[in-house]
């Protein structure tokens, strides 16, 4: 378990995706882009708006400092969660990227509209992804100014979630080991 | 959808700033890092509606891709000017970059309330701001997809 101190200096990610290949991709692309990230994943849009909300399980969940959502999921989809972020007084702030295989300009278009933060492509080439990543890394993570975590930080790290050195929940963890 | 500066297209940067000298800077170091950026200023707030609303004389102002947002202006300061942008239907959808020198918690803290994409802290040194509007174009120019120019499909 990480040490309260040790938590607040990471920087946190919020994935939400539900494809167990993209997951473990983005998970080694960010472990080898920078140690001080810590990579939450949900892999549908009702587990994400928990984990936003820290309902049932997600009671003790950090807030992101940004977050990486695909669009097409189960349950929730990611327009609507996207949504839900922008609507929410205390959730808005936080910045969203659309991470997405589509580039319909429909889905850009949409995702601007319900105030994505901004639109990417998710490249299927395992070298266009650590591109990615690392260009995520690089700007959003180091460049931009991203708001203080206004809102109460958690006391731990839960163990529960996918982070890049916690397990995996058994579900993803099940998921990716049938997939992979 | 268009393929930005990979077709001869240009693409439309409006930099509201009213600062002669980042203008100057921010100018130069567009035309180093890519040559189809076409930079259009607003030097106030008012100015810079008036252009993305095409009032006169801007009738014919195209629409633009980007907007660097300083917050300090004159007029109109960069914080009306983007609740204006985000509370507009037809402009909302336009990323709109803050470019300030205020590193305040609180200004980040407002602006991201309102819906700024991103917001950036202008470096005082040169490599540092040229860095910075390489930053800006490899990110929001190259890996970003942009919205549509007629807006929402």
């Amino acid at each position: 378990m990480t040490d309260v101190l040790e938590n607040e200096s990471y920087t946190h990610v919020l994935l939400v995706e539900d494809s167990p290949g993209d997951i473990r991709l983005m998970q080694e692309a960010f472990r080898d882009a920078s140690s001080s990230i810590r990579l939450h994943v949900t892999c549908d849009g009702v587990e994400a708006i928990a984990f936003l909300n820290r309902e049932g399980a997600h009671a003790n969940a950090p807030r992101p400092d940004i977050i990486l959502l695909d669009l097409n999921l189960p349950n929730i989809d990611g327009r609507e969660v996207l949504a839900h972020i922008k609507q929410n007084r205390n959730l808005k702030s936080i910045p969203t990227a659309i991470l997405s295989i589509s580039e319909n300009p429909t889905d850009i278009a949409t995702s601007y509209q319900l105030q994505a933060n901004c639109y990417m492509a998710k490249p299927a080439e395992w070298d266009a992804f650590v591109t990615l990543v690392n260009s995520i890394n690089d700007f959003w993570l180091n460049k931009v100014k991203l708001p203080a975590r206004s809102f109460a930080a958690s006391p731990a790290l839960p163990g529960n979630l996918c982070t890049s050195k916690t397990p995996q929940t058994p579900r993803s963890d099940s998921r990716i080991e049938r997939k992979l | 959808m268009r393929d930005i500066g990979s077709k001869g297209a240009p693409v439309e940067v409006l930099l509201v700033e009213d600062s002669p000298g980042d203008v100057r800077l921010t100018r130069e170091a567009f035309a180093r890092t890519n040559s189809s950026a076409h930079l259009s200023v607003a030097s106030d707030g008012v100015e810079a509606l008036a252009i993305l609303n095409n009032e006169p004389p801007h009738a014919d102002a195209p629409r633009p891709d980007l907007i660097l947002l300083d917050l300090n202006l004159p007029k109109m300061d960069g914080r009306e000017v983007l609740a204006h942008i985000k509370d507009n239907e037809r402009l909302k959808t336009i990323p709109t970059i803050i470019l300030t020198t205020s590193a305040a918690e609180s200004d980040i803290a407002k602006s991201c309330e309102l819906q700024a994409n991103c917001y950036l802290s202008k470096p005082v040194e040169l490599d540092a701001f040229e860095n910075l509007v390489k930053s800006i174009n490899d990110f929001w120019l190259t890996k970003a997809k942009l919205p549509p120019q007629n807006g929402p499909v």
